[in-house]
């Protein structure tokens, strides 16, 4: 799929995302926002994986560990059409499959979580059976920069360095905004690159809102043998809607009506823009 | 009297492990640097391949065996109770509880026979919190033969089992013939009518000693042995509660949330029954030789034999 394509879809995504969560009056749009890019270049590009077939064995795998950002993924899920995008709108009602955060029975989803820093521990190990059986099937996982100040991410970040997981690829969403502020102005992990080096990480910075950028990397780490990858996406909380970019007021609150006009306007906007780059 | 053949559970689980791993290709085992001490050693002798050292780290640990199993692997996770119940609870609901998991929790030095390490590293707590988790089996046998049984009844069983054993050596109670496990059912060890002593783990052999001393009292006490906390077998603790009418739990446990709690959940809403629970009273334990913290604790035989008269 040519950047075109993928930018067409991650704003597709990001209208899925404030939809749900705008439906749901509740949830959390910043890091879902920060992350579409990211999640449409894993489900449309990346990885190895079947909307028809969600179970496939040899499928790659992907675990939200930032699972507040569920609409993110549930978004990319249902346009890549592992489900229909209108149940967008069942997001955290009762009944709903649609759960707050990630929940193993939805289709696509391969790990519940939610509760930060345990996601990347259930994607080693899921890297480390892959190896032992020398399968080939590639992990994913995705972080928040401030989920990074659990302490139980570098645990699993030794142990996924020191068993040398080169099927692994660790990305950090970093967006800069936790819920009290800056990461930097509430605990920082910075430099988080040179961290996950230290943890013998093969570690590269890119840019979340760039699919030459991410397609760079995801490719470098493909590449990348004997070490587990660590790809450290610069990104803006909120992107693509004005009013929420670089606020971390957006982190876990809905637009109300008038908001959630103005957001699709924005993403109208946008697509309004993509469709004239294409006829050009 | 005659020797009695005595062995450590933890010795009996690592024994299991290994002569199960031919039977149970998936099988894994995870320990976070206590394999000597867990006895998961004995296993990683003769699979290293298919024994995972995760170091200090417990509750990445937990995860990591989350993931094995969503790559077709039964782990089982070993630790002692105090860490891989205690320090490792939220990453067992979250991870492997909630998503109903195939992941088998082996939890060796549970409750106070740890003895001289002291209260730190004695759990007196594991067996209610692993209750309280939905779809968790939670086991707790009383010796070597039940121990083996136990291990082989989690990897046969899908879903999440938590098995409790101990540090200490303890005698060999179920030798006989017609001896079979199942996750959830007990046994009558012992019958009897006027009082029903339900026990789990090594408490089971301290019950069937105060049994034989309230026999010479002339009270005629029924025995049970509970390996399975959860699901609780309550069709035989009800049969037994209202032949005897009266009930007396034994664990090496708070009395808070363990077995004793198990059984009056069951008797209180189906057929209330005075119930005396024997554990521990709410209190941390301290450090001593396993037989003299039973002792003073109350959890041997002359302990059970004392509560049980005075309830009665």
């Amino acid at each position: 799929m040519n950047n075109l394509e993928l930018q067409k879809r991650a704003n597709d995504v990001r209208k899925g995302i404030v939809t749900a969560v705008h439906s749901a009056k509740a949830g959390h749009p910043g890091g879902s926002l920060s992350a579409a890019d990211v999640f449409t270049f894993l489900y449309f590009e990346e990885m190895n994986i079947d909307p028809k077939n969600p179970d496939m064995e040899s499928r790659d795998r992907f675990v939200l560990s930032k699972g507040h950002t569920a609409p993110g993924l549930y978004s990319a899920l249902a346009n890549r059409g592992f489900f229909p995008v209108e149940d967008l709108k069942t997001l955290r009602k009762l009944g709903s499959y649609l759960q707050g955060h990630p929940c193993i029975h939805i289709p696509g989803v391969d790990m519940a979580s939610g509760s930060l820093g345990q996601g990347i521990s259930a994607a080693v190990g899921m890297a480390l059976g892959f190896q032992m059986d020398g399968k080939s099937n590639r992990v994913y996982t995705l972080l928040g920069d401030g989920e990074i100040q659990e302490g139980q991410v570098w645990e699993a970040a030794m142990f996924a360095g020191f068993r040398k997981l080169d099927n692994l690829v660790v990305i950090v969403d970093n967006n800069n905004l936790q819920i009290d502020g800056a990461i930097d102005e509430v605990c920082s992990p910075y430099p988080i690159d040179k961290k996950f080096e230290s943890f013998n990480f093969h570690v590269i910075n890119a840019d979340a809102h760039d699919f030459d950028s991410l397609r760079a990397a995801f490719d470098e780490a493909k590449a990348t043998k004997g070490m587990p990858t660590c790809i450290v996406v610069k990104s803006v909380k909120g992107k693509g809607v004005s009013f929420m970019e670089n606020n971390c007021a957006w982190h876990g609150t809905a637009p109300n009506d008038e908001q959630y006009a103005q957001a699709m306007a924005d993403l109208d906007a946008i697509a309004a823009d993509l469709e004239k780059a294409g006829e050009a | 009297m005659a020797d009695v053949k005595k062995i450590a559970t933890r010795e009996s689980y690592g024994n299991a492990l290994k002569d199960l791993a031919e039977e149970f290709p998936q099988l894994v085992v995870l320990d976070a640097d206590l394999a000597a001490a867990t006895k998961t050693g004995i296993f990683k002798k003769a699979y290293p391949d298919r024994h995972i050292d995760c170091g200090i780290a417990e509750c990445n640990m937990m995860g990591v065996a989350a993931g094995l199993s969503l790559a077709g692997k039964i782990p089982f996770v070993s630790s002692f109770a105090m860490f891989a119940a205690g320090r490792a609870y939220e990453q067992v609901r979250n991870s492997v509880g909630y998503p109903a998991l195939n992941v088998k929790i082996g939890a060796t030095h549970a409750g106070i026979t740890v003895g001289e390490d002291g209260a730190t590293h004695q759990c007196n707590e594991d067996l209610a919190l692993m209750r309280t988790i939905p779809g968790m089996v939670v086991m707790c046998p009383s010796d070597d033969i039940e121990a083996k049984a136990a291990v082989r009844a989690a990897l046969e069983h899908q879903g999440p089992c938590y098995i409790r054993f101990g540090r200490a050596a303890v005698p060999v109670i179920n030798d006989k013939p017609d001896y079979k496990f199942e996750i959830g059912k007990g046994t009558v060890v012992r019958e009897g009518k006027d009082v029903t002593i339900v026990a789990t783990g090594i408490c089971v052999d301290s019950a069937i000693g105060a049994a034989e001393k309230l026999a010479a009292d002339g009270i005629d006490a029924e025995v049970i042995n509970i390996c399975t906390i959860k699901p609780l077998d309550e069709e035989l603790i009800i049969a037994s509660a209202k032949k005897t009418g009266k009930v007396v739990t034994v664990e090496e446990h708070s009395v808070i949330g363990g077995l004793g709690s198990a059984v009056c959940d069951c008797l209180s809403e189906k057929l209330p029954t005075p119930v005396k629970k024997i554990g521990m009273q709410d209190i941390f334990g301290e450090s001593g030789s396993a037989a003299a913290l039973v002792e003073k604790y109350g959890l041997d035989a002359a302990g059970v034999y004392k509560s049980v008269k005075e309830f009665l």
